[in-house]
C-alpha cells in the first residue's frame, strides 16, 4: 500500500504537462533499509512541489534520484518523457539547477565564475558565461560590486543567492532544492523565500524544493507532497486543502497546532465588504464629527494614508482632528493580502476593525469585526465542504 | 694570549666559492627529493584518499622507511648507488618527504567540504573535471602546508650526507668539527637556515598567488580579531 492518498480534488494547474513524474520509485539499499518506498507523484510543469516530512522519510533521496546522484531500484522517473536512467549523469545535471543547503559554492573561485559553472560546463566562452552570471546576480538581488570577491567574503544569505543564480545560469526548465534555506536565520530565510516566490513568478520554473519545515512547505508550494518516515506519500494536495483535509493522523500532527488559523493565509482578503464611511480626514473639525454612532473613527492624512484610531469619546470640542491622539491601527493590502492579514490587522486595532488599503498604502474602507465574523464563517463552512 | 674569534671573517673570504657550490649542491639535493615525492605522493594520495583500505599500508611502509636511521640506509645504498654521489643522499629524502606529503594530499582532498562536492556533482561536473578543477585546487593550501614542512626539513636533512662524503653545506660541519675550527660550523648552520627560509618564504609567496581566496580568508580572520566591528569584505 504505497499509495495512501493520491484521490482527492486536483490542484489547479494539474491539467497541464507534468514535468517530472515519479512512476511507482523505490529506493531500497543492500543493507535492506528501504528510502523510498513506490512513490507515485508528478511534479506539475512551472509549479513548486515541495516534498517534506520528518527526517528518513526519504524526501532528500526522492529529489537525488531525479538527477541521478541516487538511482532508483524500482519504478521509473520520467523527465520531461524521458526515463532519466537513459540519460548519461552529467549532461542530464546540467540540465538540472540544484541548489543545496550550504549554498555548496566553489570557495576557490570568484562568485561570478561560481554563478557561470555550469554554462563554462557547457563550452560556452569565458565572456559569454561571465555575462549572464552578472545578468544572474541581479536578478537575485545581489550587488554587482559581489562579483569579484570569494564565497567566504560573502553572508549566508548571500552565499544562498548566489546558490539559486548559479542553479538558473544556463536557464534550465527544472530546479531541484534541497533544503536550500535551513541554513541561515529566521529572518533571512523569510526573506529568501519571498525572493523565490517572485523569482518564480517571473520565470515559471518547474521546481520540486525538500523541506522538513510544513510552513516553509505551506508557504512555497503550490502542491505539498507529505512523505512519512519508510519514504510513503502520506498526502500530496495543496497548501490550502492540506490544511483543511489532513489525510490522516500523520498528516494532522505534521501539520502541527494553528491550522484553522494558518488555513485563513489561503483565503484572499479581497471579498471582504468595505465600509467607507468610517473614514475622516485628519484635517476635519472635530465638532463635525462628534454626532457620529460609531465608537471609534479611521484618521487619515491629505493623501489618504492611515493615521490611526480615534474614539469617539475623545473627540474635543473644538480644533481640528490632528490634536488628537490616535490609537494604534492595523491594515491589510486588499488586493494582496489574505484574510489572515485582515484578521491580524483587526487584531492590532484596540477598535477590532482592519483597516484595508490599496497597493500604495491609501485607505480603501474599513473591515468590521461584523464582517470579519461572517467571513471566517464563511471559511470555516469551505473547510467542511 | 691571541684570542681566537668565533667567526674568521677572513677564512669565509677566501671559501666563498666553494661555500657557495655547497650551498647549491646542497639545494639541488634537497630539492629534487621533494619534488619527485610531490609527484609520487600525488597519485599515492589521491588512490589513499578513494580507497581507504590503500591509505593505511602505503603510509606504513613509507614511515617505516623514515623510521630507519640515515646513516643505515646510506650504506645499503651505497653498493648501489655508490659512494659520495647525489643520488644516495637523495634517496632517503625522497621518502622522509613522501611521508609528510602523502598524508598532506589526502587531508587536502579531505579539507573539500562534502556539500562543494555534493554540488560539483550536482553541476555535472565529470569525475576528472571535477578532480581537477574543484576537488584539487581547494586542497591546495593543505598540500603546500605540507610541502613547506617537506621543503624546509628536507633542506637541513641533507647534511646527513656527509658521513657518506656528499652532504652540502654538512661538509662545513664535518671540517669544522675535525679540525677544531668554529668558523665552517657557524657559516654552514646560517646558511642551512637561511636556505630554508628563504625556501619557506618562496613557498608562502606561492600560496598566497595561488589561492588568493585562502590568504584573503586568514588575513580577514586576523583583521576580525582586532576590530570585529570593521570586518572588511563581510558585508
Amino acid at each position: 500500500m504505497g499509495r495512501l492518498w493520491q484521490g482527492g480534488r486536483a490542484p489547479a494547474g494539474d491539467q497541464g504537462m507534468h514535468m517530472i513524474t515519479f512512476d511507482d520509485v523505490s529506493k531500497r539499499y543492500p543493507d535492506g533499509t528501504v528510502a523510498v518506498d513506490g512513490l507515485t507523484l508528478h511534479a506539475p510543469t512551472g509549479e513548486i512541489t515541495v516534498l517534506v516530512g520528518p527526517s528518513g522519510c526519504g524526501k532528500t533521496t526522492s529529489l537525488r534520484m531525479v538527477n541521478r546522484m541516487v538511482d532508483a531500484t524500482g519504478g521509473r522517473i520520467l523527465l520531461d518523457g524521458v526515463d532519466v536512467r537513459t540519460v548519461d549523469p552529467p549532461t542530464l545535471r546540467r540540465g538540472i539547477g540544484y541548489v543545496i543547503q550550504q549554498a555548496g559554492l566553489f570557495p576557490h573561485r570568484k562568485i561570478v565564475d561560481n554563478v557561470a559553472t555550469v554554462p563554462y560546463l557547457l563550452g560556452w566562452d569565458r565572456k559569454r558565461a561571465r555575462a549572464r552570471a552578472m545578468e544572474l546576480l541581479e536578478r537575485v538581488g545581489l550587488d554587482a560590486g559581489l562579483a569579484g570577491r570569494y564565497p567566504f567574503q560573502l553572508s549566508g544569505g548571500q552565499q544562498q543567492r548566489v546558490g539559486v543564480a548559479r542553479a538558473l545560469a544556463a536557464d534550465p526548465p527544472v530546479l531541484l532544492m534541497d533544503e536550500p534555506f535551513s541554513a541561515v536565520d529566521p529572518i533571512v530565510r523569510a526573506s529568501l523565500q519571498d525572493e523565490l516566490l517572485r523569482l518564480q513568478s517571473e520565470l515559471n520554473k518547474t521546481i520540486v524544493f525538500v523541506t522538513h519545515d510544513i510552513d516553509e512547505a505551506i508557504k512555497l508550494g503550490d502542491r505539498v507532497a507529505v512523505l512519512r518516515v519508510g519514504g510513503r506519500l502520506a498526502q500530496l494536495a495543496s497548501p490550502a486543502e492540506l490544511l483543511a483535509e489532513p489525510a490522516d493522523d500523520f498528516v494532522r500532527e505534521f501539520l502541527g497546532r494553528d491550522r484553522g488559523i494558518r488555513r485563513l493565509s489561503f483565503v484572499p482578503g479581497d471579498g471582504l465588504r468595505l465600509r467607507t464611511d468610517l473614514t475622516v480626514p485628519v484635517s476635519a473639525e472635530a465638532a463635525s464629527v462628534r454626532g457620529t454612532a460609531e465608537p471609534w473613527l479611521a484618521v487619515v492624512d491629505g493623501e489618504g494614508r492611515p493615521l490611526g484610531w480615534v474614539a469617539r469619546e475623545d473627540l474635543p470640542d473644538s480644533g481640528t482632528l490632528a490634536g488628537v491622539p490616535a490609537a494604534p491601527y492595523g491594515a491589510f493590502v486588499r488586493e494582496r493580502d489574505s484574510l489572515r492579514s485582515a484578521l491580524d490587522a483587526a487584531l492590532l486595532s484596540p477598535s477590532g476593525n482592519a483597516l484595508a488599503v490599496d497597493g500604495a498604502g491609501r485607505v480603501e474602507g474599513v473591515v468590521t469585526r461584523d464582517e470579519l465574523d461572517a467571513a471566517l464563517a464563511r471559511a470555516a463552512g469551505g473547510a467542511r465542504g | 694570549m691571541g684570542e681566537e674569534p668565533l667567526v674568521r671573517w677572513d677564512w669565509i673570504g677566501r671559501n666563498w666559492p666553494e661555500i657557495l657550490e655547497l650551498a647549491a649542491d646542497n639545494l639541488v639535493m634537497a630539492l629534487v627529493p621533494v619534488a619527485v615525492a610531490l609527484l609520487a605522493a600525488l597519485p599515492l594520495g589521491l588512490a589513499g584518499a578513494r580507497w581507504r583500505w590503500f591509505y593505511q599500508p602505503t603510509v606504513g611502509v613509507v614511515n617505516v622507511v623514515y623510521s630507519l636511521p640515515s646513516l643505515a640506509v646510506f650504506i645499503v645504498l651505497i653498493p648501489v648507488t655508490g659512494l659520495a654521489t647525489r643520488t644516495t643522499v637523495m634517496v632517503p629524502l625522497v621518502f622522509y618527504a613522501m611521508a609528510v606529503l602523502i598524508p598532506a594530499v589526502v587531508d587536502g582532498l579531505a579539507s573539500v567540504p562534502d556539500h562543494v562536492r555534493q554540488s560539483a556533482v550536482a553541476m555535472g561536473f565529470t569525475p576528472l573535471r571535477r578532480l581537477l578543477g574543484v576537488e584539487l585546487p581547494i586542497a591546495v593550501p593543505v598540500v603546500l602546508a605540507g610541502l613547506r614542512v617537506a621543503t624546509v626539513s628536507s633542506i637541513s636533512l641533507v647534511s646527513v650526507g656527509a658521513l657518506v662524503g656528499r652532504g652540502g653545506l654538512g661538509y662545513l660541519f664535518i671540517d669544522g668539527w675535525q679540525r677544531q675550527f668554529p668558523t665552517p660550523i657557524i657559516a654552514g648552520i646560517v646558511l642551512v637556515v637561511l636556505l630554508a627560509g628563504l625556501a619557506d618564504l618562496l613557498l608562502v609567496l606561492a600560496q598566497r598567488w595561488l589561492t588568493p581566496w585562502s590568504a584573503a580568508r586568514v588575513a580577514a580572520r586576523a583583521q576580525a580579531r582586532p576590530a570585529a566591528g570593521e570586518r572588511k569584505g563581510a558585508a
